[in-house]
């Protein structure tokens, strides 16, 4: 019996290691493409003449707009020369830190990442610094003290739902029942675009926002809540709909849709990030408005990585710009629209 | 008062949740008729629940012979994904290059297929492998949301195929097809646990595998079938909330839902520890969950107290279960007039 145990435990640990090797086997095969680039152009050498090492923690791939910003950083590296090691923390701060301090003991020339959440950041960044290696924050700012890091690229969100705010006061003539999808709560994007909003709205008196709950920035989520929303009392008198990010803008016209009433007619419907699918849905005139938050960091992060390491200044914040679409402009960007 | 199954209770506080709607929330017991389907607040929670009910249809099975799968999310999103990259078919997914031809049939088949593997796999390492449910499972917990976005490619693949959408979008004599689907489902189940000695078989090894053992019951092949039929019912949630919005989350489709499908079964009164289950309390435990979420949903409440609310009711549920509770409850109540 004892010896037939053991065996059966054998044959589990070898499933367990067979399937821990093919995780490896995943994630080494996504290095490599990474890492190929150190067979480019020496663009990306400092002035000693050596390659530079980025170590690169990216949040996850939890969306559509992750996606491109991982492209772009991958892409953007391989263009500048730099010999990046990316590393994919599958929404968790734990893995983002354990990777950061990878970096660390490796030695490379600068860190970069977007951290997934806002606190917790400050005894890893400490022992970047104490290894003299700098910092890029790039995204989503961490809520550290200012000299923990070099600089913080990324979209400025409070502008993000500002516009948002002013376009829709402009349009609905300062007169407005407003519902509100909002994203994962207590994550930077979600505060400060609910900030950026209010704060564009509290000049209209006319302009009011009567439902608030959150969608996780998910499509399903995004339809289950103006499934219940448009049931409710306050949702048989919204005329305006704001959310957080374009996939529960799109979840919420299928609701609407089901609802039988008109998206973008009965309900005029703003969102924020500008993905493929919301540029079609303002073609096709079921949303409105779209403010685009730019995911194509990664020259910028490149350049500035280079700057920093040839001791140049560069600014402690740099704003990406974005764009917007309504729905006369979508129709011209659509075709290009990669992500 | 013993006579009462054990999901009385949640079926009783199922009623207070709709009682209290009844009285504070306006029109949530109202119910049109719009394009030739029911429409309204209770139909909403008989739709919303349906992955949930299917999950813990599946599970209850499972946890009836003392296991547990943690891996009905991800395989959830296994078969959300399959589904999607096989109607869509994008260039960069490594199932781009099967060609099933739209139909919505054969891609129905492929999910569930590949839904019945996941359940096989996690039977095998328990049956066989003797490995505890709960290590068993986490495998294909973390491991199988991999597997899904490999096959997504990372993306969310949306597509265009109203025979499939209709799986979750239409409806059939005004109900929206998910509730019929949980109906069948759970007939199917019901037939198959009550009017065949399968069930007996269940609680036999969930009750007692040594004795199960010597009465003749084949311990090995009832968990790989739980695990197995746990898989499909998965399955079959994973395509009702892919074709629900037409597109394929890898990353949070099913997000969490093996907690939701434990916390329902568990709140209709089937015993965690295994040897007893009830099909029917598990799928009055994924209504009473989804009453409150549309509730919540519905009256606009903050989402910092959603998640509290939720934890209160089920806490009051499973206190009311335990006899020891009642019995203290009891005690305190006679003891006040004295």
């Amino acid at each position: 019996m004892a010896i037939r145990l053991k065996f059966r435990h054998a044959a589990a640990l070898g499933i367990i290691a067979a399937l821990s090797i093919g995780m490896v086997g995943c994630s080494n095969s996504g290095d490599t493409s990474a890492t190929n680039s150190t067979t480019t152009s020496s663009g990306g050498a400092t002035n000693s003449g050596k390659k530079i090492v980025m170590g690169f923690s990216q949040i996850g791939s939890e969306s559509g707009w992750r996606t491109a910003n991982t492209e772009s950083i991958k892409s953007a590296a391989e263009q500048a020369g730099i010999d990046l090691k990316f590393d994919d923390a599958q929404q968790k701060q734990e893995n983002q830190i354990k990777a950061i301090r990878n970096f660390i003991t490796q030695g490379v020339d600068v860190i970069a990442f977007s951290p997934v959440v806002e606190t917790g950041w400050k005894p890893v960044l400490e022992e970047a610094k104490k290894a003299n290696i700098p910092v890029i924050v790039s995204d989503r700012r961490p809520d550290v003290p200012d000299d923990l890091y070099v600089t913080f690229i990324g979209s400025d969100f409070v502008e993000e739902g500002k516009r948002v705010g002013e376009w829709l006061a402009k349009d609905m003539n300062g007169k407005a029942t407003i519902a509100e999808i909002t994203g994962t709560p207590g994550s930077a994007p979600a505060n400060d675009r609910s900030k950026g909003f209010e704060e564009a709205i509290k000049a209209y008196p006319g302009m009011k926002v009567v439902f608030s709950q959150t969608g996780d920035f998910t499509r399903a989520k995004g339809k289950e809540v103006a499934e219940a929303l448009l049931k409710s009392d306050v949702g048989k008198s919204i005329n305006a709909l704001f959310c957080h990010n374009d996939d529960m803008a799109l979840g919420a016209i299928q609701a609407i849709e089901e609802a039988g009433k008109k998206p973008g007619k009965d309900i005029v419907i703003v969102s924020i990030d500008g993905v493929h699918d919301a540029l079609q849905a303002l073609v096709d005139g079921k949303e409105n408005f779209v403010v685009e938050c730019n995911p194509l960091l990664g020259p910028v992060i490149m350049d500035t990585a280079k700057k920093v390491l040839n001791h140049e200044t560069v600014p402690k914040r740099t704003v990406m710009k974005d764009g917007e679409f309504d729905q006369t402009t979508a129709a011209k960007a659509l075709p290009d629209r990669k992500y | 008062m013993k006579r009462l199954p054990q999901w009385a209770w949640a079926l009783a506080v199922l009623a207070l949740v709709l009682l209290f709607n009844l009285v504070l929330t306006p029109g949530f017991f109202h119910i049109e008729q719009r394009d030739g389907r029911l429409y309204g607040s209770l139909i909403d929670i008989l739709n919303r629940s349906a992955p949930v009910s299917l999950l813990a249809i599946g599970m209850t099975l499972v946890i009836g012979t003392g296991g547990v799968d943690l891996s009905v999310g991800a395989v959830m999103a296994i078969a959300g994904s399959v589904a999607a990259c096989l109607i869509a078919r994008p260039a960069e997914s490594p199932l781009g290059g099967i060609n099933l031809h739209r139909s919505t049939p054969l891609i129905l088949l492929a999910a569930l297929f590949a839904a019945l593997l996941c359940g096989l796999f996690n039977g095998i390492l328990v049956s066989w492998l003797d490995l505890q449910p709960i290590v068993a499972t986490l495998l294909l917990m973390v491991a199988g949301r991999g597997i899904a976005q490999l096959f997504a490619n990372g993306q969310i693949v949306t597509f265009h195929l109203p025979s499939f959408s209709a799986i979750a979008t239409g409806s059939l004599a005004g109900f929206p097809n998910p509730v019929w689907i949980v109906l069948l489902t759970f007939l199917i189940f019901a037939v198959l646990v009550r009017s065949t000695a399968f069930g007996l078989f269940i609680e036999a090894v969930g009750s007692n595998p040594v004795a199960a053992r010597y009465a003749g019951v084949d311990a090995r092949r009832i968990k790989l079938a739980v695990y197995a039929l746990c898989g499909v019912c998965a399955g079959l949630a994973g395509v009702i909330g892919t074709a629900d919005i037409r597109g394929a989350d890898a990353n949070n489709l099913g997000l969490y839902l093996e907690l939701d499908a434990i916390l329902a079964v568990a709140v209709g009164g089937t015993s965690i520890m295994g040897g007893r289950f009830s099909l029917i309390g598990s799928i009055v435990g994924a209504l009473l969950m989804q009453a409150l979420t549309t509730t919540i949903l519905t009256r606009g409440v903050s989402p910092e107290t959603t998640l509290v609310m939720k934890a209160l009711v089920v806490v009051a549920v499973v206190l009311l279960q335990a006899p020891a509770f009642r019995s203290w409850a009891v005690g305190i109540t006679r003891r006040r007039p004295a």
